[in-house]
């Protein structure tokens, strides 16, 4: 218990040494994780969580790079922001491994004490994110990052889950990856606040922006009127919450992570989104989301833990046993599981 | 006697599925929810850039069930101990092609003492001459590595090194 208050003391002090263990404890779902992050908590919520996801190779990583040398490096008059980046990569389904290899385009912020970079594994978890990233979010916001970076795995057309982690869900693009029709397909635009074209000194990416915009015109045909509701998933990030502030337009911006182009542009678009947020009160319901979210995805995983204490697993392999010879419904099967009946 | 044969083999078939599914399980179940993995950095430090080893080392321990942070080539001590510091490694394993060991090795750990991280497991792999083995494994190097090294020696080492299952 003592040590834990060491713990926590340290990473308010800034010890990174103490981050990095905490870190540790909270992705492992430790009682010592468990108990900082209670102590911790009320030090949450004053980081603006930006989500960066979009498909494999088209340089999130890169991008995170040079965001967060932007944030640290910013024009004269605005002071520089600490940086905190969580890079999530997949594991292996098969051995439980993984590499975790998004630090490799970082190397820019290496030696700045104002950037602390975590890479953790999905372990299993889908949705592009890994079980306990909301609660490394958590521990490094308490930390004191202002900004907090948060990469998920390559992203296909289901990885939705960082949109309710962040308030800000960059969606990065590549010239190059489809035409309209994947645009229209791709189910990961539709959480976009900002659509980033990286990669934008390659040839095609003319037609991906057209794409692009064409895209937002169909899904969001009233994008330029007042009105909408926060509380509808279909029109997030466009409705607007009270009358008077016109919606959020989502912005097409094109960048090259490589040679800085664009971040500036990019940088202070998230800053107005973040305005945005804050004058229109979409701040604190997308706060209310997401601790909704993260409660509900703590309250599955605590019910089946604690289900599955009360069950011996030679219970489970006989009920799959009545599956596999047809004798009982997936269904049936559930219900004989949970309910005991049956048996 | 063939069926007699045959009735046993499928009683040693059924026997051992069984046995593999419900350790599957276990497995599954540990791994995922919340049994301490290895974390491992694999670096490169110095001027060489040739990593094809290092690629090989970090896919084998990941084939291990380890989770293995790389950091690519060229970097410095500084930035090997910065990210084991963030990334709160249990081990960090460096490949050094160049000759410049004696003079790389001393200075990561020298950092790795002066951020707190004492308790890191450090490896070696490349072109190490025989000479300097010894002297390494003085200075606290767990294992050293050349060519021809079987992978499942590393994984191996850096189990025992680690303690499965310490940390909790």
């Amino acid at each position: 218990m003592n040590d834990v208050i060491l713990l926590v003391d340290s990473v308010r002090q800034g010890s990174r040494l103490a981050l990095g263990r905490l870190l540790t404890q909270v992705e492992n779902d430790t009682e010592e994780g468990r108990q900082a992050l209670f102590h911790l908590f009320r030090y949450t919520g004053r980081a603006h969580l930006i989500g960066v996801t979009g498909a494999p190779g088209t340089g999130k990583s890169s991008l995170v790079n040079r965001l967060a040398y932007q944030y640290r490096h910013p024009a004269e008059g605005t002071p520089a922001r600490r940086v905190g980046i969580i890079a999530v990569d997949p594991s292996s389904p098969f051995t439980g491994g993984a590499i975790l290899g998004d630090r490799v385009r970082m190397r820019d912020l290496a030696g700045d004490p104002g950037v602390f970079i975590r890479s953790m594994a999905s372990r299993g978890s889908l949705g592009g994110l890994a079980a306990t990233t909301a609660a490394l979010v958590d521990a490094m916001d308490a930390a004191g990052f202002d900004i907090i970076l948060i990469e998920t795995v390559g992203a296909g057309q289901g990885e939705v889950d960082v949109a309710s982690l962040s308030y800000t869900t960059l969606v990065v693009e590549a010239p190059g990856m489809g035409d309209d029709i994947q645009a229209i397909k791709a189910g990961i635009l539709e959480i976009a606040d900002i659509l980033v074209i990286n990669k934008a000194d390659l040839p095609g990416v003319e037609n991906t922006e057209r794409a692009l915009r064409g895209l937002l015109q169909l899904a969001y045909p009233t994008s330029h009127t007042l009105g909408g509701d926060f509380d509808d998933p279909a029109s997030r990030g466009v409705g607007s919450v009270h009358s008077g502030y016109l919606a959020w337009e989502i912005p097409v911006l094109r960048t090259v992570a490589t040679d800085g182009s664009g971040i500036s542009v990019l940088v202070t678009e998230i800053d107005h989104h973040r305005e945005y947020l804050q004058n229109s009160g979409g701040w604190t319901k997308q706060e209310r989301t997401r601790l909704e979210s993260q409660l509900d995805h703590l309250l599955k995983a605590e019910l089946v833990a604690r289900w599955r204490k009360t069950i011996s697993e030679s219970r489970v392999q006989s009920v799959v046993d009545r599956l596999a010879s047809r004798e009982l419904s997936p269904w049936q099967a559930v219900g004989i599981l949970l309910d005991g009946g049956g048996g | 006697m063939g069926t007699l044969k045959n009735g046993t083999g499928r009683i040693a078939f059924v026997w051992r599925h069984s046995l593999g599914f419900s350790n599957f399980n276990l497995k599954i179940w540990k791994e995922f929810m919340g049994e301490r993995k290895i974390r491992v950095l694999v670096a490169k430090p110095g001027l060489d850039g040739h990593d094809r080893g290092a690629k090989v080392v970090a896919r084998s321990l990941r084939d291990a069930g380890m989770e293995v942070i790389y950091t690519g080539l060229r970097q410095t001590p500084e930035m090997i101990t910065e990210a084991a510091l963030q990334e709160d490694v249990d081990a960090v394993g460096i490949s050094i092609l160049s000759g410049a060991h004696m003079a790389l090795v001393p200075r990561i750990f020298a950092l790795l003492n002066a951020n707190g991280q004492g308790n890191v497991k450090v490896f070696v792999g490349g072109i190490i001459p025989d000479e300097d083995v010894p002297r390494l494994m003085e200075m606290g190097v767990v294992g050293v590595y050349g060519p021809g090294t079987l992978t499942g020696q590393i994984v191996q080492d850096i189990r025992k090194a680690v303690g499965e299952g310490v940390g909790f």
